[in-house]
């Protein structure tokens, strides 16, 4: 048995006895592994008794299940209206050329920060009443 | 001395976290408070009642010796911006510590439950009836007509079920909430379910309030003896903002894709598991401990207008200079919420539009700041309140990129289930770019001699018009649910207000055959 097969086992052992298990299961295997791949969605689907294409549904519905694996760090950009209100379109060229190839920018739509925005999310940590040299400040910090 | 700064989201993420450490660091007890909802001054600082804020850490001394007068406001609950509220469900905002039991206890605390589980059953429902509460989330359907349903219908097991999947942008009062106040939230699911007869609850909170989903975690712990034998848990979304909606996010807690059912049966008859639920938003539970205590529900009712009653907690945002949270009665104008309250853009701009109620909310002209904040008015005006978030844009907006946003939103969070959202939302998109690019010329397919059928000049800036209103009307009337329904608010908002911002562009070359 791999270490990911038991590993996932684990998981599915602890959640299996609640109500819906299947999305607190994906939480917490993408906790573990950073992402749900194809291998995780088989062992899950096994645990659970679940087809894999159902597992494969939930798993691509989600915006936060990742299927591979990133190793860039990763930060959060808000790109919904209230933000764009506080100008952040104007920054993301900035960003970009902060990020590079080293980090990975995504876009939420809202971190319910929105009257100080222009604002982001790094791990747990959120910044908020961002400009374009704070949002490249913390893009080379990531 | 005692220093009270917020451990509110925002605070931290403003640097709130650093500047308690400073004070720390100075010898002082630090108390980590709900946040007043003064955002603009956020991170402020508390010592005795008076206020500094924004407070940076270069102040710390400065306001340790009473000083720094550039950024004390005085006395905060005097303060206009709080003195003009009236709060209910956000009472405790900034005044007590989250998770703290005892300071929850000192302000009413609990005093809800108690009734309700003297009172009993009937009586709570009929109280709640009374009140006049409608649901917060944005649908505005009666709480109390919702509680009857589920308290009658027949199962072995019923739920309530918190909707804290707040993703509208523009709004954050479920946030607050829950990180500011988790014991009222409580104490509100509690009632309901001593109302319908239900022994579980979930709290469905977004994956991006990570400090919502902590807090929350540790309040159901701390108050799991006071609830008994209710239990509650929560449940973490995975950024599907089509999850908000009640049905989908029902599908979601159950461990399936996040696909919008179709009503009837209506979750209050068969909801989560289907079994009978009671699907609530976070500001409406949290209304429900105050409706429950002595004489709450007369009080509630009497507040506000016509069919709206009680207050809605407002939430101030986007370009404006005064953001942040303003509870009031229904009833208030948007001239003055954005104006006089919020104090115009914070950019110092000349307001262009007010979108009112999220993504799905219609944009409002300054012409028409005239409008109350109460259901019926809004919608009579193809507009809507939702969950009470007003996000306010300058003169520098370009109304068609949003509208062309909002088109573009739809299409990445539809959940795909029905075809005038999955697909008239990316059609949007397309028909929205053609319109500011002036039309588009025949093409080739068009222009071959074989095609009889087909118009041979293109199709003109004001065609492409009418077809985006068909566009719209068909998605309106014929989506599933409020995500591909009301996406054609904002869209045709702008396009009814701003039609400059679609047209500037000339119509294109036909080009040459």
């Amino acid at each position: 048995m791999s270490t990911k097969e038991h590993k996932i086992g684990e998981i599915v052992a602890e959640h299996h006895r609640r109500e819906g298990p299947l999305l607190p299961i994906l939480h917490a295997v993408q906790e573990e592994f950073g992402c749900v791949d194809a291998e995780s969605e088989a062992l899950i689907a096994k645990g659970l008794n679940l087809s894999r294409a159902d597992v494969h549904g939930v798993v691509s519905f989600y915006h936060d299940f990742k299927a591979n694996l990133e190793a860039r760090p990763e930060v959060q950009i808000c790109r919904a209206e209230a933000c764009k209100a506080r100008g952040v379109e104007q920054i993301m060229e900035a960003a970009a050329t902060a990020a590079g190839d080293r980090v990975k920018l995504t876009d939420v739509y809202c971190l319910g920060l929105c009257s100080s925005g222009p604002s982001a999310r790094v791990g747990d940590r959120l910044h908020a009443r961002l400009d374009g040299p704070k949002l490249a400040g913390i893009i080379e910090n990531a | 001395m005692i220093i009270r700064i917020s451990d509110d989201a925002l605070a931290r993420a403003l640097g709130a976290d650093e500047l308690a450490d400073a004070f720390a660091g100075k010898g002082h007890e630090v108390q980590r408070t709900s946040s007043w909802g003064m955002q603009w001054l956020e991170p402020l600082v508390e010592i005795d009642g008076k206020g500094w804020g924004p407070a940076a850490i270069e102040d710390v001394d400065d306001i340790l010796e009473g000083g720094a007068n550039e950024i004390a406001i005085g006395t905060i609950v005097d303060h206009p911006f709080i003195a003009r509220q009236q709060r209910l469900t956000f009472a405790r905002a900034g005044k007590t510590r989250p998770l703290n039991l005892k300071d929850y206890e000192a302000t009413g605390g609990w005093s809800g439950l108690r009734r309700a589980r003297q009172i009993g059953a009937e009586q709570i429902l009929t109280e709640v009836t009374q009140s006049g509460l409608r649901g917060r989330g944005g649908a505005g359907f009666p709480a109390g007509i919702k509680w009857q349903t589920v308290a009658k219908a027949q199962g072995e097991r019923k739920y309530i079920v918190c909707n804290a999947d707040e993703g509208d942008s523009g709004t954050f009062a479920d946030r607050m909430l829950m990180e500011g106040d988790p014991f009222a939230l409580i104490e509100g699911m509690a009632i309901a379910a001593e109302a319908v007869g239900a022994d579980k609850g979930y709290i469905y909170i977004r994956s991006e309030y990570p400090d919502a989903i902590r807090k929350m975690e540790r309040a159901i712990v701390l108050s799991a003896g006071i609830v008994a034998p209710f239990e509650l848990e929560v449940r973490i979304g995975a950024g599907a903002y089509v999850c908000g909606e009640e049905t989908s996010l029902l599908e979601s807690l159950e461990g399936k894709r996040g696909e919008v059912r179709a009503k009837p049966p209506l979750p209050a008859i068969e909801g989560l598991f289907g079994r009978p639920t009671v699907v609530n938003n976070v500001l409406t539970l949290a209304a429900v401990p105050h409706i429950l205590a002595e004489g709450g529900a007369s009080a509630y009712e009497r507040l506000g207008l016509a069919r709206s009653k009680g207050t809605m907690p407002i939430q101030l945002a986007g370009n404006i200079k005064h953001g942040g949270l303003f509870e009031t009665a229904f009833g208030v104008t948007l001239g003055e919420l954005v104006n006089e309250i919020g104090g115009g853009t914070e950019s110092g701009r000349p307001v262009k539009a007010v979108q009112v109620g999220g993504p799905l909310g219609a944009y409002i002209h300054p012409d028409d700041f005239g409008i109350r904040f109460d259901y019926e008015e809004y919608t009579a005006a193809d507009a809507l309140i939702g969950h009470g978030g007003i996000t306010v844009f300058d003169d520098t907006a370009d109304m068609g990129a949003m509208a062309r946003f909002a088109m573009e939103f739809c299409a990445a969070e539809s959940c795909g289930k029905c075809t005038p959202c999955r697909i008239g939302a990316v059609r949007g998109v397309e028909i929205i770019d053609r319109i500011r690019a002036g039309g588009r010329p025949a093409d080739h397919v068009e222009r071959m001699d074989v095609i009889h059928n087909a118009p041979r000049h293109g199709r003109s800036q004001e065609q492409e018009i009418g077809l985006l209103t068909d566009l719209c009307e068909t998605m309106k009337f014929g989506s599933l649910c409020a995500l591909g329904g009301f996406t054609p608010f904002p869209v045709m908002s702008a396009l009814k207000h701003w039609p400059e911002d679609f047209t500037r562009a000339e119509a294109p070359v036909e080009a040459a055959e």
